[in-house]
């Protein structure tokens, strides 16, 4: 049995992948990505629109066929493997994708039976009450409120017990309640051995991954956990307080050193990779009104950071 | 309140707007100009309500000079294209079941010889009236042809026959639709035609209603195969043609009194053939379609033809040859012709091969595209 034979070999990676390339046409979307996630990781995959997450996801549960590269998703060959993969994967994708004209617990049914669940109807059950939608499960799909469709998507891909969860940006247009549930959740999962990766804009939701790997125009940037990618950044970032701050972030912007200068609020945050040119920049402006206090660089400050070098590279 | 004027420039932008979205759209762009053309060529050169040319097989008996050429005008009226000669009224029968000739002439022993003694011999024409529309010109000539050809031989003390009632007694034979009422071969013929229209248009709609929903994503991530989702697809739609069937037939009966000569239970079986090939051809515009409007569209474009050039609305022997290229290649076509045989002439499966192979060779033709464009679908 190919099942058992999985289980006792219990590789350390679930996904193992190596070079993955994907071009449409001239375009190159993913470009030579490599990827190693552990049993019972989270595994926060971030960048920004078009990047080309989806597509990589897309390869790894077999929907595309990578133009080059290799690897292993649980242990099977993603190129020649592809059918074993869709049994034990649960992808959940970017836009709601169920069907909107069945009630929830026909949608949950429809997903057992193509994945041959055993027991379909106790495990419909189940899945319901453990997404505390019994009450709805009369209710058609398309009558839910974003918060709900989103769980109904959890359930559905949660159905056959996948081994992997391939998450893409599940909790966009969800309210901050509905996504703690969520992180809970997914938490409680892996916990439980299942494996997670899951792409994201959120840099809250970034820090609640195990580890997380950053790409921008198909290339992987960085990856760790998010101290190591925080530290491997090296970036050095100020923090001005004061009011009327603008006028000051249109002088310090393009200074020799500051390579981004972002405002919240009341406060800019001023970061560079060269901490001293960076210093000699800020020099003539401290003092006055101002008060300036240099911080730990936050995640965002890193990948915007990240984004800025990777557009001069590829630009 | 303020007013709120007519604003020339909201209008244009708005006129701009749609021919943007017009331009981008380029398959609906192509109907939009397509379907007039086609209509226009189908209408305007295909479509001939007076069929010439008909086959006919002719049955004699006789040799004699009246015969010749009373055969010799039939021939010139351009009416009639001997397609056979046979040599008995069993052979005849059997042309005229399986649809191969429209008309059987049949002229007994003796013609010419009785014809000169003034004994009015009878000229048989058995012609298949399925169709009434078909046949109808040929036989409302043929009287004043075989008179007039008959005129130029009868001469000297012959010319007495002339008058009336004439040298021949023509007997006319409608066979399969004696009275001629068109609602006989337009019922059975349309259970073919709401069965293409109905079984290609909601399948049409099948993937790209997925692709368009976002649902074709999670359908291709579980394990199921392309033939499996095809198949899932078509068969609740084969379950409504047979309902569809089911109506049209009672009401060919109750309602028409259309007289259904054959065995239903054939029919029903090859029906199975046909809306496949029809449910095919929608599942392969669907995946061909990049939303639901062009698919419907396409559908259109499948359906017209079949409509006009299948010998549904006007004979199929009135077109031109490529027009009826082309009808031989459409699955309706060839339903009609089993309907209409099983029906009306009693057809049986014998019979109706010739006309069942070409619908199964459809089919498979357009399943084996709609699998494979189907997996194509994301890559």
């Amino acid at each position: 049995m190919r099942f058992a034979a999985v289980e006792s070999t219990d590789p350390e990676f679930i996904i193992d992948v190596e070079g993955v390339t994907k071009r449409f046409g001239d375009r190159t979307v993913v470009n030579q990505i490599s990827m190693q996630v552990r049993r019972g990781e989270i595994y926060g995959f971030l960048g920004p629109n078009g990047s080309g997450k989806t597509t990589f996801i897309r390869m790894l549960c077999g929907l595309l066929t990578p133009d080059a590269g290799q690897g292993r998703v649980l242990n099977y060959n993603i190129l020649t493997e592809s059918a074993e993969i869709k049994k034990h994967v649960g992808y959940m994708t970017q836009r709601f994708s169920y069907y909107e004209d069945l009630s929830i617990a026909e949608n949950l049914d429809f997903v057992a039976r193509m994945y041959g669940v055993p027991n379909r109807r106790e495990a419909v059950d189940k899945s319901l009450e453990r997404l505390g939608l019994t009450e709805r499960r009369r209710q058609l799909a398309g009558q839910l409120s974003g918060g709900w469709k989103q769980r109904l998507a959890l359930a559905a891909c949660l159905i056959h017990e996948p081994k992997l969860l391939l998450l893409d940006e599940p909790t966009a247009g969800v309210d901050p309640k509905a996504r703690r549930d969520f992180w809970e959740e997914i938490h409680s999962l892996a916990a439980r051995g299942l494996t997670v990766l899951i792409t994201t804009h959120y840099m809250d939701e970034a820090e609640r991954c195990h580890r997380l790997a950053y790409i921008a125009y198909g290339s992987l940037l960085t990856h760790g956990a998010v101290a190591d990618v925080v530290r491997a950044a090296g970036l050095t970032t100020w923090a001005v307080t004061g009011d009327n701050l603008y006028p000051l972030a249109e002088k310090l912007r393009g200074l020799p050193g500051i390579d981004e200068v972002v405002a919240f609020g009341n406060t800019l945050h001023i970061s560079g990779r060269n901490a001293a040119q960076l210093q000699a920049s800020i020099t003539p402006f401290m003092g006055g009104a101002y008060r300036w206090e240099p911080i730990a660089s936050g995640l965002e400050d890193v990948f915007i950071s990240l984004m800025e070098t990777a557009k001069d590279n590829f630009a | 309140m303020k007013r709120h004027p007519f604003s020339p420039r909201r209008f244009w932008a708005m006129v701009v707007k749609e021919f943007i979205q017009m331009r981008r759209d380029r398959v609906t762009f192509g109907m939009m100009i397509g379907i007039p053309l086609l209509q226009l060529i189908l209408f305007g050169f295909a479509i001939n309500s007076d069929p010439k040319h008909l086959p006919t097989a002719v049955l004699s008996a006789d040799q004699g000079i009246f015969s010749r050429s009373l055969l010799f005008a039939l021939k010139n009226s351009d009416y009639f294209r001997f397609v056979s000669e046979v040599n008995s009224e069993a052979e005849a029968q059997k042309l005229l079941d399986g649809g191969e000739v429209q008309f059987v002439v049949n002229i007994p022993e003796n013609f010419s010889r009785k014809l000169m003694r003034g004994e009015r011999p009878t000229v048989l024409l058995e012609a298949d009236a399925t169709d009434p529309v078909a046949t109808g010109n040929a036989i409302s000539a043929i009287t004043t042809l075989i008179s007039s050809a008959m005129d130029r031989d009868l001469k000297g003390n012959l010319q007495r026959l002339k008058a009336t009632p004439g040298p021949v007694d023509l007997r006319l034979h409608r066979k399969y639709n004696p009275e001629g009422i068109t609602r006989f071969n337009i019922v059975p013929g349309l259970m073919g035609v709401v069965l293409t229209m109905t079984m290609v248009m909601i399948t049409a709609l099948a993937v790209t209603r997925e692709r368009e929903r976002g649902t074709m994503e999670n359908l291709l991530a579980t394990p199921a195969r392309p033939f499996e989702v095809m198949l899932g697809k078509i068969v609740p739609y084969i379950l409504v043609g047979y309902i569809q069937i089911t109506l049209i037939l009672l009401a060919a009966k109750l309602l028409f009194q259309v007289p259904i000569v054959g065995n239903p239970v054939l029919l029903y079986a090859v029906a199975l053939v046909f809306i496949t090939a029809n449910l095919s051809v929608g599942i392969t515009f669907s995946t061909l379609g990049q939303n639901q409007l062009q698919a419907v569209q396409m559908a259109f474009f499948f359906f017209l033809p079949s409509l006009l050039l299948s010998g549904f609305m006007f004979p199929f022997r009135g077109m031109p040859d490529w027009a009826q290229a082309i009808g031989s290649v459409l699955p309706l076509t060839h339903f009609l012709r089993i309907v209409r045989g099983i029906l009306l002439k009693g057809n049986g499966l014998i019979d109706i091969l010739p006309h069942l192979w070409p619908l199964a060779a459809f089919m498979a033709v357009a399943l084996t595209i709609g699998v494979k464009r189907y997996r194509q679908t994301l890559d």
